[in-house]
Formats: C-alpha cells, structure tokens, sequence
C-alpha cells in the first residue's frame, strides 16, 4: 500500500504523542476500539478556564494510517472551543490524509476518539459541578 | 561492512533467481528455443533435450524413482488444483470424501471448497498450538470413502514442518491417496517421496531461487500408479496431463534451481540456522513480550515468526521499511482479517495483528540480520512508547478486563 506524504509524515514526526493526568478535573480521556480489531485510540484534551482547548495528548496502537489520524487530531482540536472540536468530522481527516477507503475506519475511530475525550469531560464537569 | 539497503527478507514470498540459474536459462531464449514437441528437427529435440534433464534434475531432489512422474505446470497452484480436483474427479466412484488441514494454503483450501460445492464432502483438521496435525485426529478422520489426503510439507505462514512420514505411513494403512504441498519445503527440509509415501507433490521454482511462472507435480506411478483427471486439454503434453507447449528456458531453470538447492541442503540449513538464532534470541534478549509463532524446532530453517505483542504490525511494517518483511495483520490484507492461520494456532486476533514474518534465504548476510535486528527494536520501542496497550500494561491493567468499544 502506497502511504501518502502526510500520513508518512505524522507517522514519522507524531505530533502530541504522551499522556496528560486523567483523574484531572480539565482533561477529558477518550479510548476507542479494541486490540481484536488492530486499532486502539487514546486522545485526551485540557480544557482552559475560558472553555478553549488548550493541549491534546494521543496514544494510538494501530496502522499507520491509524497513528496519522489521532495526530491529526490532536492538532487540530488544539485552540478549538469544545463546540469547534465536536464539529470535526471524519471525512476532513480523511481529506487532509488523502485516505485510501480500506483506512477510512481509521479516521472514524478518531472521530469516536475527539467525541469520547469532550464526553468524558464533560462527565467531569457535571460531577465537580 | 555496509549493508545495502533494502534487505530483502521475504524469502517466503518468492526469491530471487540465482544469476547461476539466470545463466543457464538465457541461451533456451535466444539459441535454443525449438518447441520441445517439435521431435522432427534438430531446434526440438535440443529443447527436448534440455527439458529431459531438468526432469531429472526435478525427479531426483525429490527423491522420485522415475523423472517419468514429473509432470511440469505453471506453479504450485496449478498443480495443488491438478492434484486435488485430478484425483477427486478420477476416483468420484471410490468415495466421496477428503481430507485437508485449515492451515493449508488458499490454493489447497480453494480447491477443496470448489469440490464441496460439486458435492464432495472434506474434513478440514485443526492444528494444535504448535500448528503441526495431531496424527490421531487425521486417523480418525479417515473413512471408508475417503480419497485423498492433503498436508502440507512446510507452512508458508510459520514455517512449521508437519509429520510427512508418519502422514505418508497412516495413508498407506487405508489405501487413501497423500498429496503433499511442498512449495515452501523442496530443498530446504529433507524431503523424499519414497520414502515419506507422498503419491503426489506440488512444487515450484519461484521459492527456490529460481523463476516465477513454472512449477511441477510429481504423480507416483508404481505402488500405487496414481491416475488423474486433466484439467487443461489441448495438445496432450506431460503425458496427457496437462497440454501446453512447454516454457523450456523456465524449466531448464527450474530443473538447475532444484539441483542447487538441494546439493547444498544440509550445508545451507546449518547456515540459516544460524542466522535465525542470531536474530531470534538477540530479539528476545531486548525486547519483552514477544511471542513465536508455530513449533520451536520443528520448522524449516529460515522462518520465523514472531508476535510483538501491543504493537500493530502494519505500523512495524512502515518503521522498518527499508526491510522488506511480511504481517499477519489485517491491515496488510484486502480482507481486514488477521491471519487465518495464526488464528488456527489459537493465537488471538490481538497477537495476530502484531506478527511479523521474516523468510531468511540464500542471499542473506549476518550484517543483514544485525540490521534488521537493531531497526526492529528501535521501531518497536518507540511504537510501544506510543501505544495505549503497552501504557496500560505497564500500569497493570490486564487487558482483558477492560471494556473495549469494537467497531
């Protein structure tokens, strides 16, 4: 399978690879997919007092295509308001990583990722009230 | 010593042609190129000639007692396809039933479906972990109505070496037919039809470093004669079994091919070996949780398969690219289903997607296996770093416990 410039080039040079705290009240943490399938996701984001993401961390056990897509994500939720990052879809990524249709799961897994971490944080947010 | 780059490790796949062979083949080209039919004129039976020899050649490194049940095809599928649907459709009358092993090759697997659709019932054995057939089961399997027996020599997945003999022996017993795939085996475990009571045997030139497109099947004419169906007609080459003017240059290859690899056999084994162990213990002494896949030892000497178990093994594949290896994982399939043999060994899809296949072969070097040695665990270190599995065990989670979202 031929890779395109940019997936090679996330796969290469990740961006946002790491963890940030998750038991912290302003990240949410998103896990998706499963080992069976050959991909895992985990994206999480730091959320400022002002409602705007402001750092987004990944882990991904996957293609390469699979890697490429949750770094992508990762900087492209970077900077967003939460309403912003919710609007992502996964047919952008596919577009900016010129996905061939056998990946195109890879970027709806992180699609599923982005919708998990703003989810999860927002659990956190009810709770801590 | 430089190592030039890239390796080629994928000697499981195909080879590359030994510029010996290459030299013997060119003039069958360009001088020598009369039909081998042509029995009138001095251009046929040149060729003829030359085929004869390879039939000897082919003939003798598998032990065969006559260069007369050679018949020449276009590679191992066709003659998987010739054995088993030729004896099928011949012995229709004696019974109904065969017998094969869910590790085979598509090509075995796919003519057994073809047949079953035309009415034919087939037993498909399991393996056991080590991915060798328990030599019990295939007996019980056996039955009045069964017609032919069909295990592979060497898996082209794992490599293992199933029990040849002691198959060939329980066949004898019952009278039933052993066909034996030996694509992957031919001159790289030893192997004889005589005295492993094979009564047909599929191999071809592309895994022995000789050219693509030109295989055989040995057919056993004595003790029992075997009889088949032909599936190709026309111009009743190979004695009626398969019609087509013959690829002289591929054969006298072929012929050349065979003969050098297993003049060489128990000298180059020892070589592989070596290289193998050298790769597979320097790998278990620097990484952790790495899993072979398929029995120990009783394997041919250049495979290895491994699991790098929290590590995808299309990524791996993509950080070791200037290495050309093979995965089990989906990914690296149309399907996106692992690898239906490893699945067979009872290894789970979460291992499967991790394994690599090296085929280590004849042009490989030790500064090769030391390369490829060092830019495995650079990749699969900094994929595990990356990998929320790898994150999770070593916090540990038990991975089986966690609720995953398939998808």
């Amino acid at each position: 399978m031929a890779y395109s410039e940019k997936v090679l080039d996330h796969y290469n040079n990740p961006r946002n690879v790491g963890a940030l705290p998750k038991d912290d009240p302003t990240v949410g943490t998103g896990v998706v997919g499963a080992p069976e399938c050959g991909d895992v996701m985990k994206l999480q984001i730091k959320v400022g007092a002002n409602g705007v993401i402001e750092d987004a961390r990944f882990k991904t056990f996957g293609c390469g295509s699979a890697i490429a897509s949750s770094s992508l994500a990762t900087e492209w939720v970077k900077g967003k308001t939460l309403a912003e990052a919710s609007a992502i879809r996964n047919t952008d990524i596919v577009q900016e990583l010129n996905l061939p249709p056998i990946k195109i799961h890879c970027s709806v897994l992180a699609e599923d990722a982005i919708r998990a971490a703003l989810a999860d944080y927002a659990a956190k947010q009810e709770k801590h009230g | 010593m430089t190592v030039k780059l890239p390796i080629y490790m994928d000697n499981h796949a195909t080879t590359r042609v030994d510029p010996r062979v290459l030299d013997k083949m060119l003039p069958y080209f360009s001088e020598i190129y009369g039909n081998a039919a042509s029995k009138t004129h001095a251009f046929g039976r040149a060729a003829e000639e030359a085929v004869d020899k390879a039939r000897v050649q082919l003939a003798k490194a598998i032990g065969a007692s006559s260069d007369k049940e050679i018949v020449i095809t276009s590679g191992a599928t066709e003659s998987d396809n010739l054995a088993i649907k030729g004896v099928a459709h011949m012995h229709r009358e004696k019974g109904d039933h065969l017998i094969t092993v869910c590790t085979e090759h598509k090509a075995v697997l796919d003519s057994h479906h073809a047949l079953e659709r035309e009415g034919f019932r087939v037993t498909f054995l399991p393996v056991q972990q080590d991915g060798l057939v328990d030599l019990a089961q295939l007996e019980a399997a056996m039955t009045d109505q069964t017609i032919l027996v069909s295990i592979m020599a060497v898996n082209n997945e794992i490599g293992v070496v199933q029990p040849l003999a002691e198959i060939g022996k329980l066949c004898k017993k019952r009278g039933i037919l052993f066909f034996c795939d030996a694509a992957q085996a031919v001159g790289k475990i030893p192997l004889n039809v005589e005295e492993m009571g094979i009564d047909l045997l599929a191999f071809t030139a592309h895994k022995m470093y000789g050219p693509k497109g030109i295989g055989a099947l040995y057919v056993r004419r004595k003790n029992p004669r075997v009889r088949l169906e032909a599936m190709m007609h026309g111009g009743g080459h190979e004695r009626g079994l398969r019609s087509g003017t013959l690829a002289v240059p591929l054969i006298v290859a072929f012929g050349e091919a065979a003969e050098l690899i297993t003049a060489k056999q128990a000298e180059e084994t020892a070589r592989l070996l070596a290289l193998r162990e050298r790769l597979w213990t320097g790998l278990q002494a620097r990484l952790q949780h790495i899993y072979l896949n398929g029995h120990a030892t009783q394997r041919a000497p250049g495979s290895l398969n491994v699991s790098f178990a929290y590590v995808e093994g299309e990524s791996l594949l993509m950080g070791i690219s200037d290495i050309a290896v093979s995965s089990g994982s989906a990914c690296t399939s149309a399907s996106l289903e692992p690898s239906y043999v490893l699945k067979a060994l009872g290894v789970n899809d979460e291992l499967a997607h991790t394994s690599i296949r090296f085929g280590i072969g004849r042009f490989n070097t030790e500064e090769e296996i030391d390369y490829t040695l060092e830019r495995v665990v650079e990749v699969v270190t900094r994929l595990r770093e990356m990998s929320p599995l790898w994150e999770m065990v070593q916090e540990g989670i038990d991975l089986r416990t966690v609720n995953w979202t398939g998808h």
